[in-house]
């Protein structure tokens, strides 16, 4: 069996949120890294590879440099990278994001299952996987923390994450999963994988490259939603900061603060 | 530019939101969805629709109007009983078609985030996600020359890079305006008793085909759900707190307050506490008159969930912990000694004053 693996280059915002001394972002030094819920679903993919053999490709839109998280994808043991990229496609929200990735994936021809992350962390929108599938026109089921393929059968059952439950679907492929980080604990690149991602290929395609992609649909032109102001958040200040108190001191600070605030 | 689909703006009018109803029970989040909804309906001078899609549903319509529906769209089919992307977005896509709302607004819930997307693919329209202010106005927000500045545009204002940028976004070509909006930040009105909304049946008619996914089965969560968005003290806990056992600490304080307890991804991921109760970017987003961080070091990501609250008050031993830098009142110090201490001193207070 063939699965794509959509995945993003993002910065890093859980380890590393840089701020400049005016309190705007400092996205410079912030480190590049592959999207967190991306990995899980590169992992989940890497485990049906293990098991059945299958084909793993993975496929990211971005600027050249985005090529590092398809080869420490191909390190950790995925078979092939696809690049996007175009300045073409630029500027491109979640609609024209998710036509041109489907354009990138019906170019490369026959798939049983697309793995997504649920969400990237500089956007955070969850938007584009199910976008995706609605293109491609094939099933979706987001948010999912398991994950097990019946080959034989074609279909593929997904334990699906709700607020106060989850549900055990059964989707027949091809169809698109969008993963969660807590789905697994994504391996670690191995040796001989980071010998295999230098010399492995990327093939990258370009806005022409994209055949089934109407112009209307892609780069900013095509994106239907327009940023109207745009800015970094300057945060509120610390308080006041109680330190060498003792623990009676400091328990009678926010009694004090609690009473004259009149909660208590 | 381009023209993107021809479309005709002025043919669509009115305010949609969605009413996620699940077993029966409508979310918060839509009664929450329709005070926004009648904000945005005055300036443009229209009314609201609650679009209304499950299995037996049609009691609920009374609830819907008292929160401010002036219009109940139900599309109510047994494919529709429980949430499945593909009926469900079918049923919203065609309710779209058919009545041709100026703006749809839903929930950035686990179904929101998953239904809103596939819904403005299909009809091909801008979504923007997981909106936490939303204004009519001008777009361009300032005239600017050769280009069109459009009037009464849904201007959608919307953290990301973890809550440390923020954008206002609009949709002026394509229609229905589309947001998901996050729950917990809208304020709901006060229900008006008795008040009636305008109810029309709709089905667009269910074609099961690949599509359709079918459920082998529904897990629900056997612990009592607290809605921590609804609390309006809570006492959080971290890292720090250790164990599963010594929430019991946050416990007391809270219940000494009237509050509930709440967590930071940390304890969630230890298995301390569900993930129901966790704040931040990946848990719920909250504002209630007091927070307590409790042995919570204060990740971006937590604290963009937490940082509107009207009191912060952080302990921690560690004070570069950067939950210091949007606390009111940092205590450097040991949890496990100043929160009993705190539980009692607000205990001998309330007494004193009883």
């Amino acid at each position: 069996m063939k699965i794509i693996v959509c995945i993003k280059q993002v910065p890093d915002t859980a380890g590393g949120v840089k701020f400049k001394p005016d309190g705007t972002l400092d996205r410079a030094a912030m480190l590049a890294i592959m999207n967190p819920d991306d990995k899980a679903g590169l992992e989940a993919a890497l485990r049906i590879k293990d098991e059945t053999g299958a084909e793993v490709t993975v496929l990211t839109m971005g600027l050249p440099k985005a090529t590092d998280v398809l080869r420490e994808a191909i390190a950790m043991g995925a078979d092939k990278g696809v690049l996007l990229t175009d300045r073409r496609l630029g500027g491109a929200d979640t609609w024209a994001t998710s036509s041109t990735i489907a354009a990138g994936i019906r170019k490369l021809g026959d798939y049983d299952l697309i793995i997504t992350g649920r969400q990237a962390i500089d956007g955070d929108t969850a938007q584009v996987g199910p976008q995706i599938a609605e293109h491609l026109g094939i099933p979706v089921i987001s948010y999912a923390q398991a994950i097990k393929v019946n080959e034989a059968e074609k279909t593929v059952e997904v334990e699906r994450q709700f607020d106060d439950r989850y549900h055990v679907l059964k989707a027949k492929m091809p169809c698109l999963i969008t993963a969660l980080s807590e789905l697994n604990t994504p391996r670690y690149m191995t040796p001989a994988g980071i010998w295999d991602a230098v010399d492995a290929e990327i093939t990258t395609y370009n806005r022409d490259d994209l055949t089934t992609l109407k112009d209307e649909d892609c780069g900013l032109a095509g994106s239907p939603t327009k940023i109207a102001k745009a800015s970094d958040k300057v945060r509120k200040g610390a308080g006041t900061l109680f330190k060498d108190i003792d623990a009676d001191a400091g328990a009678a600070v926010i009694c004090e603060e609690l009473a004259k605030k009149h909660y208590i | 530019m381009k023209a993107v689909k021809k479309m005709s703006l002025e043919d669509y009018k009115g305010v949609f939101i969605y009413a996620q109803q699940v077993d029966n029970h409508i979310d918060n989040i839509a009664f929450e969805l329709l005070g926004k909804a009648k904000d945005l309906a005055k300036p443009l001078n229209t009314q609201v629709t609650a679009v209304l899609l499950g299995y037996q549903v049609g009691n609920l319509t009374d609830e819907l109007a008292e929160y401010g529906a002036d219009r109940v769209i139900v599309v109510d089919d047994p494919e529709l009983k429980e949430y499945r992307t593909e009926p469900y977005a079918h049923a919203l896509a065609s309710v779209i078609e058919k009545y041709k709302p100026e703006i749809v607004l839903v929930g950035a819930t686990a179904i929101g985030r998953d239904l809103g997307p596939t819904v403005s693919a299909r009809v091909h329209t801008g979504l923007t996600a997981d909106c936490t202010s939303l204004d009519i106005g001008d777009f361009p927000l300032q005239p600017k020359p050769n280009q069109e500045q459009k009037h009464n545009q849904l201007l959608m204002t919307r953290p990301a890079f973890g809550g440390n940028t923020i954008a206002t976004i609009a949709c002026p070509d394509n229609r229905p305006q589309m947001s998901t909006v996050r729950p917990g930040v809208m304020q709901k009105i006060t229900p008006v008793k008795g008040a009636k909304a305008e109810v029309i049946e709709y089905n667009p008619g269910f074609t099961p085909n690949d599509r359709y996914v079918t459920i082998e089965k529904v897990v629900k969560k056997v612990t009592e759900t607290v809605d921590i968005q609804k609390a309006k003290i809570l006492v959080s806990g971290g890292r720090g707190v250790g164990s599963a056992e010594n929430f019991k600490i946050l416990k007391d304080l809270a219940d000494v307050l009237g509050g509930e307890v709440s967590s930071s991804r940390a304890a969630v991921d230890n298995g301390w506490v569900p993930k129901d109760l966790q704040v931040g970017q990946t848990g719920k987003t909250v504002r209630p008159q007091i927070y307590f961080a409790i042995g919570i070091s204060g990740a971006i990501q937590h604290v963009a969930g937490m940082e509107d609250s009207d009191l912060i008050i952080a302990i921690n031993k560690d004070e570069s912990a950067p939950i210091f830098d949007v606390a009111d009142i940092g205590i450097v110090g040991d949890l496990n000694k100043i929160v009993p201490k705190l539980t009692a001193d607000i205990k001998a207070e309330l007494a004193k004053k009883a």
